[in-house]
């Protein structure tokens, strides 16, 4: 039973911890490109890369302020938001799906790669380049705290907060932009975007705005990720990342202000219980040996994550607080 | 994907059939603290059976007491390899040790425990001469009280070293090779698209599927090669076939939209790559019984007899597959649906039957390629999914839905990726492919043989 | 574009019911086209008095097959021009081209004198030229309402940063909400503002797709069948509505099947038939004439596919296989398909 609880305190630090602002800030991303305006982004997790390498190699390699590592981080994402639109936002939507998903890897290699290592390191990632952002934490950064349960270090609150309120304002500006009328032409992009273009819109340019911004967003959570973690690892930026995030997007219902927030943190609470629970049924004997070990249990995740999204969508596609009327509207 | 001479230099051993349990259901894991009799007579029997295996192979250790992970690093030119910096990680990134390689080019990291690691070679310590053959890190699965060797490929030049021209020939045949290889699998990719209009991310499992299945008939079972590919073929149309009837076909009568559609292929791709990593494991492992990787001198560049195979199967099946689409009523019906479904459904054709056979037609071949792949490159559970991006590159290059463009596509994407390494080093390779996928897009968005799309 | 005729004075009945008996009304006053074409000779590429729209040389081939070739095409302002043809003809296609949908092999064609040719889609609207389309593009997720506003051109929140700052278009919005639900109230709309587009009736759908055009406040209105699949009782009020178009001064431009509306509503009427303009001419002169009536005869209308066209079909794309095999470079067009239905998804 102290298991059980063990269980839903770690699952639910899980849910509130950098990750699942990661998570978060990469979903409402994909939001405002795939809930919002029908763009298929499915390299996601290549905007993060540049977010939280950004912040990397700036501080590590380059010696410049962090902020200026934020800077260079949004502006790399903006860079690759444009380089990715340019050639495919003209075209129909698998092609930013396959040029995307393509890039994710294609950065990814290259990052990890020996001709790069000069300034990624390689494999080995860069570290020590969040402790100018840690000093900003009103309390010692190096003490642990207890909450709901499970110990909190200084520093993972303080990444928690700043993170939850970029959610927060994230969240806001989204609100604030789809009840406006560009919020309205996006939305129609989703729809039919040559019936957009027939009212006298610049569909390419909604839709590059849209990359742009969902773009950004994912770059912010690359760097809350890499500051959480304390360091940029390329591998650490997988693409099942995007698909991950694709997963809380639809869990929490897509086109929604709150979806992509909540979705992470049922996914994350779910994915952490999940791994705990499993660990601790096989270590009790509970579940046999020759069923599962606890080296299966991480492969078990996204077994599960894979499942998930394929059942939502076939099942739920409005997600868990969806109005299912308004997706069975989907005419396509 | 690496080249024969580095695949052939590989050194390090990995576990030999039937020395290590290899099935999920097979595989022991002692219970804890519950049962310590139990847990130790298992751990006894696992440290027999590992101990009795590596000492097979590696003299004088039979006392593995913890996880441990080993290698050595050598080519047949340069012999040993000293002091070369191996890191090992945590698929998280932690660091776990790291050492350099001895006087004999041995190296280990003791681990703290059963898991995923991610084992990384420097690359800037190789001596001159030396270079990566394929990737410079590794993932590897270490079961308790395994010792696990570890695999790092290295070419020392010896075979690319006649200077830039017949450098050039040779990697031509193997871009060739590996061009037909993609297209072959692609095809299927495709002919899916083509006439349900999906875009089907699973894709790549149905490649890694052929390769597993066949690496058990034919390292379990014991079967040759060929025979086994053949049921490895099998098994793929039915596994493509199970897609379809199971998943698609409902999902098309129930009106499913086309981009939920593709994300049911991202969830079922998720799904199909970590359940085979569940069972199969996260180790690389090669056919049996398929020779030496000795490679045959032709003039002007060199084959192995495994990748002239390669070559030779890959162009009779293709030649095959045209002669279908091109003769048969079933092959002009794929195409006609293809053109166009309504037209086609109107016209008397049974648009559901014939996207049966499309799906078991890519899954056979799409598990072929995958035979092929592991010939060349090993089997890895996650064989199918990298490959799939250039599935992806090549079938945009010669134009969504075409059943030849994929093929041409595939051949581009094939030659540049190995011929680009003459200019930028082998690990960044991929890139430049989808860099050459990026550029094509721009100025020709139709691909090679598609149809002008509008561009609005 | 604002000073456009749509003034608010003329009471939208007024106009409406103006036109229902227009044999009794003065014709010359309402019907400046007619009066205007009288003159005209009845001759394929004839000069109008006043055109709007003039196509020169247009020609669109996909593969082989020529969808469009119009040597001379001229539209006049002010009047309903009807656009007929058996299927396949090439007048969406047509349609497609004027509005930068598509794009010809080669010719040119203006708008009030300016050319029109590599503009894209958005920018023909914004000159006046909108369109509606064969296959309704109601935007299903969005309300009626929403449907309507976006038809407003110039809307300052329709920039990113614009859209940040409410106080900058909540005026604009609110003007624009009011001209929607006037539109609205004329097509009879009204009750359904905040229902999803998605949900109306096929005729509905019709209706609000017209009726967002006309919140761009356009010249030339191009209507690709807005019969087409609408009940008898919603005909009228939509033939109605077209009429109401030229009452306001738009010049429009329509495709449609049903010979009876095209005679009561067009001024005149434009004949396609593979791909080429085969005559032209007041409403009634056109069944008398011999190149129609051969068009329509030769070409399989609306009949159902025999075997011989399963047969055709697969001929095609063996063709086109072959084709695609044989020419290694150029422009190589391997589909008869329309580019929407490669596209549209």
């Amino acid at each position: 039973m102290s298991e059980l609880i063990d269980a839903l305190a770690i699952a639910g630090k899980a849910a509130l911890g950098f990750q699942a602002i990661f998570f978060a800030l990469l979903a409402i991303g994909i939001n405002v490109q795939f809930g919002y305006t029908g763009l298929l982004n499915f390299g996601q997790i290549a905007f993060a890369m540049l977010g939280g390498f950004g912040i990397a190699i700036s501080v590590s390699k380059w010696g410049l302020d962090f902020w200026v590592g934020v800077a260079i981080g949004l502006a790399a994402a903006v860079v690759l938001a444009l380089l990715l639109g340019l050639p495919t936002l003209r075209l129909r939507a698998d092609y930013l799906a396959i040029v995307t998903i393509a890039t994710a890897e294609g950065l990814r290699l290259l990052f990890r790669s020996v001709s790069a290592t000069p300034v990624t390191n390689g494999t080995r990632g860069i570290s020590d380049f969040n402790g100018q952002f840690l000093e900003l934490a009103p309390w010692p950064t190096n003490e642990r705290y207890r909450l709901l349960g499970t110990s909190w270090s200084g520093g993972e609150l303080w990444v928690a907060l700043v993170g939850w309120l970029l959610v927060a304002l994230a969240c806001l500006l989204i609100w604030a932009l789809m009840r406006s009328p560009w919020g309205r032409v996006v939305r129609s992009i989703r729809e039919d975007e040559d019936a957009v273009r027939a009212l006298g819109k610049n569909v390419y340019v909604y839709k590059m705005q849209a990359l742009v911004f969902g773009g950004i967003l994912g770059a912010l959570g690359g760097m809350v990720y890499a500051v959480g973690t304390g360091s940029a690892i390329p591998d650490q930026y997988q693409n099942a990342n995007t698909f991950l995030a694709y997963a809380a997007l639809i869990l929490g219902g897509a086109a929604r202000v709150l979806g992509p927030v909540v979705g992470a943190m049922i996914l994350l609470f779910i994915l952490q219980f999940a791994d705990t629970g499993l660990r601790a049924l096989i270590d009790n004997g509970v579940i046999p040996e020759g069923l599962l070990t606890s080296t299966d249990v991480a492969q078990i995740r996204f077994v599960l994550v894979g499942l998930g999204l394929m059942l939502l969508l076939v099942f739920r596609p409005q997600g868990i607080f969806g109005d299912r009327r308004e997706v069975m509207l989907d005419a396509r | 994907m690496t080249n024969a001479a580095g695949r052939a230099r590989r050194h390090g051993r990995r576990p030999g059939p039937g020395r290590a349990p290899t099935g999920p259901a097979a595989r022991p894991r002692p219970d804890a603290r519950r049962s310590p009799l139990l847990r130790t007579l298992l751990r006894v029997l696992l440290v027999a059976a590992f101990g009795l295996g590596l000492a097979t192979f590696v003299p004088g250790i039979g006392q593995a007491a913890g996880e441990q992970l080993v290698g050595t690093l050598q080519t047949s030119r340069s012999g040993p390899i000293d002091g070369v910096q191996m890191t090992v990680t945590t698929p998280d990134g932690a660091r776990i040790g790291q050492v350099d390689t001895d006087a004999q080019g041995r190296w280990e990291v003791d681990l703290p425990g059963p898991g995923q690691y991610v084992v990384t070679l420097n690359s800037d310590d190789l001596p001159d001469g030396v270079v990566l053959a394929g990737e410079d890190s590794r993932t590897v699965t270490v079961e308790e009280g395994r010792r696990q060797a570890v695999v790092i490929g290295l070419s020392d030049g010896s075979r690319d070293g006649g200077g830039g021209s017949v450098r050039a020939v040779q990697l031509l045949v193997d871009g060739i090779r590996f061009g037909l290889l993609i297209a072959m699998c692609a095809v299927g990719l495709s002919l899916i698209f083509g006439t349900t209009g999906l875009t089907n991310f699973a894709h790549g499992e149905l490649v890694t599927i052929g390769a597993v299945v066949a690496w058990y008939i034919n390292v379990d079972g014991g079967v040759p090669l060929v025979p086994a590919a053949l049921i490895a073929m099998l098994v793929g149309a039915a596994v493509g076939a199970l897609n379809e009837l199971v998943l698609w076909r409902p999902l098309r009568r129930r009106g499913t939209g086309l981009i939920a559609a593709l994300v049911v292929s991202i969830g079922l791709s998720l799904l199909l790559r970590y359940l085979i990593q569940l069972f199969y494991g996260g180790r690389s492992n090669p056919y049996q019984g398929v020779g030496g990787g000795r490679a045959v001198d032709y003039g002007l560049f060199r084959l192995t007899n495994a990748d002239l195979t390669s070559i030779v199967v890959s162009v009779v099946v293709l030649v095959l597959v045209a002669v279908m689409l091109q003769r048969t009523k079933i092959g002009k019906a794929m195409r006609a649906v293809a053109d166009n479904r309504d037209l086609a459904a109107s016209s008397g054709i049974d648009v559901n039957r014939v996207i049966l056979v499309v799906w078991m037609m890519g899954g056979a071949l799409a598990a072929l390629g995958g035979v092929l792949l592991g010939l060349s490159d090993q089997v890895q559970w996650d064989m199918g999914f990298r490959l799939l991006l250039l599935m992806f590159a090549g079938v945009t290059l010669g134009g969504l839905g075409t059943a030849y463009g994929a093929l041409v596509g595939s051949l581009v994407v094939g030659v540049f990726v190995q011929m680009s390494t003459l200019v930028i080093p082998n690990d960044v390779k991929y890139v430049g492919g989808l860099l050459l996928l990026i550029v094509i897009l721009i100025i020709r968005p139709q691909g090679i043989l598609g149809s002008r799309v509008r561009v609005g | 574009m604002p000073a456009d005729p749509m003034s608010p004075e003329p009471a939208p009945t007024g106009a409406h019911a103006a036109s229902l008996d227009r044999d009794a009304a003065d014709g010359a006053v309402r019907r400046p086209a007619r009066t205007a074409l009288q003159d005209v000779p009845w001759e394929v590429g004839v000069a109008k008095p006043d055109p709007a729209v003039v196509v020169d040389g247009v020609t669109r081939t996909f593969g082989g097959l020529t969808a469009v070739s119009v040597d001379h095409l001229e539209i006049q302002r002010g009047g309903i021009t009807g656009l007929i043809g058996p299927n396949g003809a090439g007048k969406t296609t047509l349609f497609n081209l004027l509005t930068g949908f598509d794009a010809p092999n080669r010719g040119t064609w203006t708008f009030d004198g300016r050319s029109l040719a590599g503009l894209a889609p958005h920018k023909v609207a914004r000159l006046g030229v909108v369109r509606t389309f064969q296959l309704t593009k109601a935007l299903s997720r969005l309300t009626v309402l929403q449907n309507m506003l976006l038809g407003a051109q110039g809307q300052k929140g329709e920039r990113f940063f614009g859209a940040l700052l409410p106080g900058a278009w909540r005026g604009q919005e609110r003007a624009n909400t009011d001209k929607a639900m006037e539109l609205l109230r004329r097509f009879k709309l009204d009750t359904k503002k905040d229902d999803f587009a998605g949900t109306l009736s096929g005729g509905q759908r019709k209706l609000l797709e017209m009726a967002r055009a006309l919140m761009s406040d356009p010249r030339v209105v191009m209507l690709d069948e807005p019969m087409a699949g609408v009940n008898p009782a919603l005909t009228q009020s939509l033939l109605g509505h077209v009429k109401d178009l030229r009452e306001q001064g738009m010049t429009v431009i329509f495709v449609e099947h049903d010979m009876d509306v095209v005679r009561d509503i067009s001024d005149w009427v434009v004949v396609m038939a593979a791909g080429r303009v085969i005559a032209e001419g007041p409403p009634e002169s056109i069944s008398q004439n011999q190149a129609v009536v051969d068009a329509y005869l030769g070409a399989h209308h609306d009949a159902p596919l025999t075997v011989e066209e399963e047969d055709r079909v697969l001929a095609q794309a063996e063709r086109e296989i072959a084709r695609e095999e044989h020419v290694a470079d150029g422009e190589i067009l391997s589909s008869d398909v329309p580019p929407e239905e490669r596209t549209d998804r």
